[in-house]
């Protein structure tokens, strides 16, 4: 039940942050890409041709610290991997491209409020 | 900009660096990194200053801190950093006005609920300070006794965070309690007076105290060496005030101010016991090297009781400091000189058993045994020992006496007295007490009485006393005169100062 709750509130963190990207002008190209050695929330392309790789953390409480705090230096290696990774696939080495964190607080009377943090490493 | 600077200081010895505390706030993941060479206790401020923070009610920045201590080269230790580095995060994070904290010095450490805890060096790290220019500092409450004694700047003792941060913020704080001055040079236990009999022995803590030359005193068990050791600084002139300074200082490396009062002109005593190490006796330590006892007795006594019992390279370490003054250590991450200019007064049994004195009858030691016993003390020490006092049991007429002995404070008007001619005699002349005057001075301007001189000088024929004995012999000598009122040393004084130096060279 809870595990099928927080998927939910991923999904929607997901799609809020999608909608505040294609509000800065920029193309939603994929969502939830996986492959084995992890997963990328949100591929999207800013107009200045470059690509993002977005990790959506959504949390409805901050009992548990900063959302941002979810995210050790190991995760955001492994997030570099997985954005070389989507590159390749795609035919797309050597393009310009940066590693994005946003962070979705939902607050319990249903408003939300989004903390962008572009170009992380 | 999410950029700020301010100042703590690095002590290394009892020298002070100032220490740019410089924070820069940078969007990224929520991270923290310490720059400059922390140690453990420096790494764990991080977690210190941020609970601190939090429980202050004030807003930890989640992005990319880095705090840098500069200069970066400087190996830096202890919790002292974490007042500094809390304000200068604040500031960076746009709480505090930067340049409202440019100019001051923080030192203090924070404990998890924000209160700010006292520091060890306070007094040296503010002379740094001072030195550098900075006219204001920060200091934990708990300190602002020892902090006050700074003239000249501008100390402001905090309880807690969130105090601080008001102050810093609208300009206002507490009144702080002005702490009124209590130089005192008594000490309210201990009195010459307690003691019984020991006329040879007093009238050596007299010379010594007077010319501070060094002290062994001889005897069995209970005849009183210690109560006479102890009492020794009581009869010392009071300390200057810039030396009372130097020696608060040392003391506020240590930490051990429980012990001492840092307003105290009593010259201090040490007394560590004989198990003592080499290091704990000199100073030392891996990470902050710590003064010893023999910096800690600086410009007062270091009192060693048992000295025979003592590992032999323990008291044989303290040769260089007793030349010098200072002791240099040095450790790998460099050299530090802590001053080290102390009486030595030392005490021993006669022999293993302790009771090889008077007739000796209950001495139960074979010979060979009592001759080793004293014999630990090595030569080279012996040697820079200029009085040497056999303390006798004390005697049933000395104990039935109902009238006291003399008190401290009229044998201490004896010794200013007595130091203030040599320090007469000697002005200008870059020394001021009889134990320091070089060789060549006392066959020249300082010899005594031809009729001394000729004595001695048979002595040294007839093998008694060797060239630096008699040197020593004479510094004795114009103690003895000075405190005589002889205007240089008579025969008299230097057959006494002769017989003090246990007249044969042991």
């Amino acid at each position: 039940m809870n595990t099928k709750n927080n998927q939910r509130t991923g999904a929607f963190g997901e799609e809020v942050v999608s909608a505040y990207l294609t509000g800065k002008n920029a193309e939603i190209i994929e969502r939830n890409w996986r492959i084995r050695e992890g997963e990328i929330d949100i591929v999207a392309l800013y107009p200045n041709g470059s690509f993002a790789f977005v990790e959506v953390k959504t949390r409805s409480s901050i009992a548990f610290g900063h959302p941002f705090e979810a995210i050790s230096p190991q995760k955001a290696h492994r997030m570099q991997r997985l954005a070389l990774g989507w590159l390749a696939t795609h035919g797309a080495l050597g393009c310009e491209y940066q590693i994005d964190v946003a962070a979705v607080l939902l607050a319990a009377d249903g408003s939300h409020s989004i903390e962008y943090r572009a170009n992380l490493l | 900009m999410s950029l700020a600077q301010t100042s703590s200081v690095a002590l290394f010895g009892l020298e002070g660096h100032i220490v740019n505390v410089e924070v820069d706030i940078a969007d990224g993941l929520p991270m923290y990194s310490l720059l400059g060479l922390p140690d453990a206790a420096l790494s764990e401020s991080r977690d210190r200053v941020r609970a601190a923070m939090v429980n202050s009610c004030e807003i930890w920045p989640n992005r990319k801190v880095t705090v840098s201590l500069s200069p970066a080269w400087l190996p830096k230790s202890g919790s002292g950093f974490d007042l500094a580095i809390c304000i200068a995060i604040l500031s960076a994070h746009q709480s505090i006005e930067p340049a409202r904290i440019r100019n001051l010095v923080f030192l203090g450490e924070l404990s998890l609920d924000g209160r700010i805890r006292s520091v060890r060096g306070l007094l040296p790290a503010l002379m740094a300070a001072q030195k550098n220019g900075i006219t204001t500092a920060v200091v934990p409450f708990e300190n602002l006794a020892e902090a006050q004694l700074m003239q000249g700047m501008e100390i402001v003792g905090m309880a807690h965070l969130k105090s601080v941060l008001h102050w810093l913020r609208t300009g206002e704080r507490e009144e702080a309690p002005t702490i009124e001055y209590q130089w005192s040079a008594q000490d309210a236990g201990l009195d010459f007076a307690d003691v019984a009999g020991q006329p040879d022995a007093r009238l050596a803590a007299e010379i010594a105290a007077t010319g501070g030359h060094h002290i062994l005193l001889i005897g069995p068990p209970g005849a009183g060496k210690t109560m006479i050791a102890e009492r020794i600084p009581t009869i010392m002139p009071a300390l200057k005030k810039s030396e009372a300074l130097e020696v608060s200082a040392v003391h506020s490396l240590a930490g051990s101010f429980t012990s001492r009062s840092p307003t105290s002109l009593l010259a201090p005593i040490i007394s560590p016991h004989h198990t003592t190490t080499r290091v704990a006796m000199v100073g030392g330590g891996a990470h902050a090297i710590r003064p010893g006892a023999c910096s800690l007795a600086h410009h007062g006594v270091l009192f060693i009781d048992e000295a025979p019992e003592c590992p032999s390279g323990v008291l044989d370490s303290l040769r260089q400091p007793l030349e010098a003054g200072t002791i240099t250590i040095a450790r790998s991450i460099g050299n530090v000189t802590f001053p080290a200019s102390f009486l030595l007064v030392l005490a021993a049994n006669p022999c293993p058993c302790g009771k090889f004195s008077g007739r000796g009858r209950s001495c139960t030691c074979t010979s060979a045994q009592v001759r080793r016993y004293l014999g630990k003390l090595s030569g080279p020490l012996m040697d820079r020992i200029d009085l040497r006092v056999h303390v006798d049991p004390v005697g049933r007429i000395d104990m039935a006496r109902n009238e006291l002995g003399e008190t401290s404070a009229t044998i201490r008007e004896r010794v200013i007295a007595a130091r203030s001619v040599a320090e007469m005699r000697f002005s200008g002349l870059g020394f001021s007490r009889n134990s320091e005057i070089p060789a060549r001075g006392l066959r020249g301007d300082f010899r005594p009485v031809p009729a001394a001189m000729n004595f001695l000088h048979d002595e040294l024929e007839r093998e008694h006393i060797t060239a630096r004995g008699l040197h020593k012999i004479i510094r004795v000598a114009w103690t003895l005169a000075d405190l005589a009122s002889h205007e240089i040393p008579t025969l008299a004084d230097v057959k006494k100062a002769h017989a003090m130096r246990g007249g044969v060279e042991i």
